[in-house]
């Protein structure tokens, strides 16, 4: 014997027809996350807007060389006479780069090791204090970090730069790379060192993050199948990180990047492009946190063009690491990622 | 339970305890006012006022501020050392009250014409310090030294400097120079003399900071400088006299405009200041002056004021300040290494300042 139940026919019942408070509460919310994100962009494209603007007379002097030319002639040479000031950041974005790309090199591998060790290896009771004491390190002002640097740092590695500089001496490639360090010891490398030290926090505590979001049976499963901690670590851990890792990564890089007063004051102010890692240089915040007290003019606008190169850089450079994350985790996961 | 909670207890009211003591600590120093007389034109002065500026007077300027404030016991006067630059540009924008300059005011500097009136203060030597192990009383002829810092004369064995030093041996090392990494009026007024006496071997012009070689170092303000040169053996680099003294280094002996070998001193620096041209609005430059006894890289260094306050009460304080500078703080330069005022010039700065009115 089957019941028949009735279509309604009539409609919802009167306590559905009302309007609920929750759609007003609803709509206000994603009318206010909405103008948070329009808010980010617009103080962006605000910030860019009003930097380009300031920066304008630097441009109008140099045109494209400001980027492509070396060249770096903050003032007057000769009086009247025909050389006139020219502003070519080339040897600053090198500086910039190379004191980056240093830091990743020292860091990344630390941070990868550190956070590999407290999530996979360490014992429970270790996790807590180990995060506390490398959150610790995150605290330090970067002055405080550019002090230690030319005090401490900089004279006692000098030693060290010259005893690698002997050591690669006959070896032709890298020669060049580890060539014969500037005596008082500020350097793209000692500017590196420095910089890792300040950007293995960030990269350590996200990097440890995205570990601990491995479901466990992936990992027991590897496990279970023969695999030794390291082949576990290279199959389960790593390709469900890879995107996270990337963007710590990319963090890291941005910090290392941006960072002023530490490289300011360990990078050596000097403007050239070399291979040699022990040689002075200089880097894009730095030349301007430098000279922007005692600017002028077209002086200053060449400044505020530095700090626009700086953030089309590193807006590049975020933009190319999501790509890359993207593709990765499309060949990982597959489309539906 | 009650354990955690009375030692949270504990630690948040041993944490107010300390900010407490920490807000009662009174740090301002105590205004004794000091002997009747010569105090009394200064002694009826009140309200505040706000300088900024170069940072090469600063040490003058900090002791100068605090002996008035004993003085003037219900005025205050703050100055802060941010930099010629940007000590005009807060004058210029109405920041400031009056501002500390050791350059002249340029069309980029953000003050308008006309806003502004130079006094003159004080000045002090640039020394040339060096660290060579085993070599003292360094003479340097400023061709040699434009061929130093221009990077044509690499050794200090080199025949020109050779020349200058008869009887001292000079070791065959490279010579490292020191420069500043920061814009700073220092170097503007060290480059400007390089371009009056360096002759051919100086090719960078003159400026808060100029396209240095390469192959040269650079420190941080004056205190940079010098630590970078007593770090290393076989360096030069200028250094102002105040800073030079307190780290004590070496100074090199430089040929004045007559001939003379002549070491960095106040007394140099007053000789200069007595042979400089002064125009009409009170700027001069001592640079390369004539004089026998004439130490050739003097700097000078000015407060510039409003012609006219609309404030009474700081244009009078400015007025009082300045005044007080240019008459009972010069016997303070000496004290804080730098050189005083010739009276010619204080007379003229005082008659100038008088112009100032304060309604």
């Amino acid at each position: 014997m089957t019941q028949t139940t009735e279509r309604p026919t009539s409609g919802p019942p009167p306590t559905l027809a009302r309007r609920g408070r929750g759609v007003l509460a609803d709509r206000a919310f994603s009318a206010t996350s909405l103008a948070a994100g329009l808010l980010v962009l617009a103080i962006l494209a605000f910030i860019l807007f009003t930097t380009v603007r300031e920066a304008w007379p630097a441009f109008r002097v140099s045109g494209l060389s400001f980027v492509t030319s070396p060249e770096w002639i903050p003032n007057d040479p000769d009086g009247d006479g025909p050389r006139q000031p020219h502003y070519g950041v080339l040897a600053f974005i090198f500086g910039t780069a190379v004191t980056s790309v240093i830091s990743l090199v020292i860091a990344v591998p630390v941070a990868i090791g550190i956070a590999l060790f407290l999530t996979e290896l360490a014992p429970h009771r270790l996790r807590a204090p180990a995060v506390t004491v490398i959150d610790l390190l995150a605290s330090v002002p970067s002055v405080v970090f550019g002090l230690w640097g030319i005090i401490v740092v900089a004279p006692n590695l000098v030693k060290v730069y010259a005893w690698l500089h002997g050591l690669f001496e006959p070896v032709p490639g890298l020669r060049s790379l580890f060539g014969e360090p500037v005596s008082s010891g500020r350097s793209f490398m000692t500017a590196g060192i420095i910089v890792a030290i300040m950007i293995l926090p960030i990269i350590t505590s996200i990097t440890r993050e995205v570990f601990a979001t491995v479901p466990a049976a992936d990992k027991h499963a590897a496990l279970a199948l023969g695999a030794t901690t390291w082949e576990m670590i290279k199959g389960a851990v790593f390709p469900h990180s890879f995107g996270g890792m990337v963007g710590a990564v990319m963090l890291g890089l941005g910090r290392a990047m941006g960072e002023t007063i530490a490289v300011a004051l360990t990078i050596g102010a000097a403007v050239q492009i070399v291979p040699n890692v022990f040689a002075s240089g200089n880097a894009l915040p730095a030349v301007i946190v430098q000279n922007f007290g005692e600017s002028g003019g077209d002086f200053r606008a060449a400044l505020i063009g530095c700090g626009v190169v700086l953030f089309v850089i590193t807006v590049v450079v975020n933009y190319v690491a999501r790509t890359v994350v993207r593709r990765a985790e499309v060949r990982m996961k597959g489309a539906g990622a | 339970m009650k354990r955690s909670v009375l030692t949270r207890g504990v630690v948040v009211g041993v944490a107010l305890v300390a900010l407490a003591v920490a807000g009662c600590g009174n740090d301002t120093p105590s205004n004794n006012p000091s002997g009747g007389g010569a105090g009394n034109e200064f002694t009826a002065l009140s309200g505040s006022i706000k300088g900024s500026g170069a940072s090469f007077p600063d040490a003058y300027y900090q002791k100068a501020i605090e002996e008035f404030l004993n003085v003037a016991t219900n005025a205050d006067v703050t100055y802060k050392a941010i930099g010629s630059g940007a000590g005009k540009k807060e004058f210029g924008s109405g920041l400031t009250d009056f501002a500390g300059t050791d350059s002249t005011v340029k069309d980029t500097d953000g003050v308008a014409t006309g806003s502004y009136i130079y006094i003159p203060t004080v000045a002090a030597p640039i020394t040339v310090s060096y660290n060579v192990s085993g070599v003292d009383g360094l003479k340097l002829s400023p061709e040699t030294l434009g061929k130093i810092f221009g990077r044509t004369i690499k050794k200090w064995n080199d025949p020109a400097i050779v020349a200058d030093n008869s009887g001292v041996t000079l070791p065959d090392k490279n010579i490292t120079v020191v420069h500043r990494s920061d814009g700073s009026g220092t170097t503007n007024n060290f480059t400007r003399y390089l371009v009056a006496a360096g002759g051919s071997g100086w090719t960078l012009g003159s400026g808060d900071t100029v396209a240095w070689p390469a192959d040269t170092q650079a420190g941080e303000k004056n205190t940079g400088v010098a630590q970078l040169i007593k770090q290393s053996d076989g360096s030069i680099g200028y250094v102002d006299f105040a800073d030079a003294k307190e780290s004590g280094l070496k100074f090199a002996a430089l040929r004045n405009k007559d001939g003379q070998f002549v070491e960095a001193s106040l007394a140099g620096a007053t000789a200069a200041l007595e042979g400089a041209e002064v125009k009409d609005d009170l700027t001069y430059n001592p640079l390369n002056a004539a004089g026998a006894a004439t130490y050739p890289i003097t700097a000078p260094t000015y407060i510039l004021v409003k012609p006219s306050y609309t404030d009474a009460a700081k244009g009078k304080l400015v007025k009082g300040f300045v005044k007080w500078i240019l008459t009972e703080g010069q016997a303070l330069a000496e004290g804080a290494n730098y050189a005083k005022l010739p009276t010619t010039l204080q007379q003229k700065a005082v008659t100038t300042l008088e112009t100032i009115s304060a309604a």
